[in-house]
């Protein structure tokens, strides 16, 4: 377990040595908040509500959407393909460790120094740019802070499955940046699940992906009851569980085929 | 230490077709073939040895060392080191074995030496003590003190191989594997590798295969090699063993002070063995003597003969370096005899 740890550590520590990189970051994500305000600003118009939602609701719903997505989101993805296509993976193997374990270590590492020097910060910014409406009950703070470590681990679990399938098809680029794009929208993170058709509701609640965003972001924006709190949450557990399954099964079929390039 | 049986290894390569239609066609059936890295080798490595694992390029020397460290697995046959399954048993195999690939660096790039070396240490849970003992000779003996704090991307390459021995060795492993780990350095660097290793071999009997193409690595290091060609075994055994099957003549070159020729060369020497090719000029004649176990004085023999008719101003006696005997074999593609 100390090693993973010491991994963690690791990984935040070059983070910091690079922040600079991630400032710049905070305020990407600010002006991307600041597009989807203006664009809800119209689409709502004169309209009070849209589907139950208020615009101070909608707004609140964007900002967390991407101050969450700051925490969780990494690209071990394409890390994992680099040290596949470099053949760095053959170091990695020749290490007392468990890659994948190891890898997810580093993500969580990555998206603890996210959380402090890019969500938070960028948190505070953007509250007071835009009218965002902090919920006062701790009962959703506590359960928003659950979810959204269960984004990184479903986000990272996906992220790992895609990775991986870069031992089996050796260029898989197309195929990461199709997933990223994907998952930003299926994950709710651009358009709010309750917007869309409700067969293509019914569909999502078989997926992993609203667990994502949408489940942090609606239950920040106070959206959920607390009975849907509570249901959603549990299902962000069972996802982060089952996907555990796939990742198992890539790996072990990865090690015994594995072509170390170079040499 | 390290007993392999029967090892065989084959790379499935896809070959692309031509043009936009052939990469269509590829689409939907790729053509493949396979390629034969390594066909069917055994050997056994005892304890405390250093073996030079040596062959041309594409031989099958890398193939070997990533199915012996656990990276790849064999398509059939066994290996059996330090008791275990390198394939199956990974996670607690690769913690008795230390690996340099000289192509590619195992430390971090962006962090101090130091840093690396303590994350290494808590990924291999070594203690303290441990540690600290062992670290003194490998840091003393390597000379890394001063580099302790630079960032392994500052590093020469030079700097950076010693580095790279230091992190494989410092959990101290039962048998290291060094892919290599010579390349690209100047002289003096390569001497002070090749001393340490012999001291960390003679200190804590660790056992070493490596490989190179520098044949002075091997003659400083190993007293066996194993000669690879085609994915197969062409010689295991004896450094000495091999020399003594190939060096079957002396050189003998000489200067004179005057011009001469073949003829008159060749009278003087008549009851000798002795066979003259020219040198570089008139001046300059080369005398090429079989070495038989029975006539062993012939080197004086022929001086006397030589030095009563003629003035001699340089003179040397040279046998068939390893290096060319080597090349004779790949050459050849095999050891007879
Ligand atoms: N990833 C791979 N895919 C397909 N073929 C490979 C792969 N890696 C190696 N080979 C082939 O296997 C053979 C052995 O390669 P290997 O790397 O073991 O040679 P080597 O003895 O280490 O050579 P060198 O001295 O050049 O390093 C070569 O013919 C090579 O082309
Ligand atoms: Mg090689």
């Amino acid at each position: 377990m100390d090693k993973y740890f010491v991994m963690i550590r690791m990984r935040f520590l070059t983070m910091l040595a690079y922040r600079m990189e991630y400032y710049t970051g905070i305020i990407i994500y600010s002006i991307n908040i600041g597009a989807y305000y203006f664009l809800w600003k119209a689409i709502y118009g004169s309209q009070g509500e849209i589907g139950n939602v208020d615009f101070v609701q909608m707004t609140t719903y964007v900002a967390i959407g991407w101050m969450a997505r700051s925490f969780y989101y990494n690209n071990i993805d394409r890390e994992i393909a680099a040290d596949i296509q470099e053949g760095k993976v053959a170091i990695e193997l020749i290490r007392p460790y468990d890659y994948v374990l190891m890898k997810t270590a580093q993500a969580f590492g990555e998206g603890v120094f996210r959380f402090f020097c890019f969500a938070v910060p960028g948190f505070i910014i953007v509250s007071l740019l835009f009218p965002v409406h902090l919920p006062s009950d701790p009962f959703l703070w506590v359960s928003f802070f659950v979810s959204i470590f269960f984004s990184f681990l479903i986000f990272t679990q996906i992220n790992l499955a895609v990775g991986l399938t870069t031992f089996f098809f050796y260029n898989n680029r197309g195929f990461m940046r199709a997933k990223r794009i994907l998952l930003d929208l299926l994950s709710g993170l651009l358009i709010p699940i309750y917007l869309f058709p409700a067969w293509v509701q019914s569909i999502f609640t078989f997926l992993p992906f609203q667990s994502i965003s949408y489940v942090p972001s609606m239950i920040f924006s106070g959206g959920f009851t607390t009975e849907l709190v509570y249901l959603s949450i549990g299902k962000q557990l069972l996802w982060s569980v089952i996907l555990i399954v796939p990742i198992m099964l890539l790996w072990k079929t990865a090690k015994k085929i594995v072509v170390v390039q170079g040499g | 230490m390290i007993q392999v049986r029967n090892l065989h290894k084959s790379y499935r390569v896809h070959s692309a077709r031509k043009g936009v239609a052939g990469a269509f066609r590829d689409l939907f059936s790729r053509q493949s073939y396979e390629v034969n890295a390594v066909q069917d080798i055994s050997f056994h490595i005892p304890r405390g040895e250093i073996v030079g694992y040596i062959g041309e390029n594409g031989a099958g020397k890398s193939t070997t060392i990533k199915m012996l460290t656990g990276i790849l697995t064999p398509s059939c046959g066994e290996i059996i080191c330090n008791g275990m399954n390198p394939h199956m048993q990974r996670e607690a195999y690769v913690k008795t074995i230390g690996v340099v690939f000289g192509q590619r660096s195992q430390l971090w790039w962006d962090i101090a030496v130091q840093e690396s070396f303590r994350l290494l240490k808590k990924v291999y849970q070594v203690d303290d003590r441990t540690y600290q003992h062992h670290m003194d000779l490998i840091l003393s003996t390597l000379d890394l003190s001063e580099l302790l704090d630079k960032p392994v991307r500052k590093l020469s390459l030079g700097q950076r191989m010693r580095a790279e021995l230091a992190a494989a060795l410092l959990h101290n492993p039962a048998i290291l594997f060094l892919d290599e780990p010579t390349i690209g350095l100047d002289v003096l660097v390569k001497m002070k590798i090749r001393e340490f290793l012999k001291e960390i071999n003679q200190t804590y009997q660790t056992t070493i295969l490596l490989t190179t193409h520098d044949i002075s690595d091997i003659e400083a290091l190993c007293e066996r090699v194993i000669m690879l060609d085609g994915g197969n075994i062409i010689y295991d055994g004896n450094l000495s063993e091999l020399r003594r099957k190939y060096v079957t003549k002396k050189q003998i070159s000489f200067e004179f002070t005057k011009p001469t020729d073949i003829q008159t060369l060749s009278s003087q020497t008549e009851h000798l063995n002795l066979k003259w090719k020219a040198g570089e000029n008139m001046h300059q004649w080369i005398g090429i003597l079989p070495i038989s176990i029975r006539e062993k004085a012939s080197i004086s023999e022929v001086m006397t003969a030589v030095s009563k008719q003629n003035e001699i101003v340089d003179l040397q006696v040279r046998e068939l370096a390893l290096e060319e005997i080597i090349r004779k074999i790949y050459e050849k593609g095999a050891v007879h005899g």
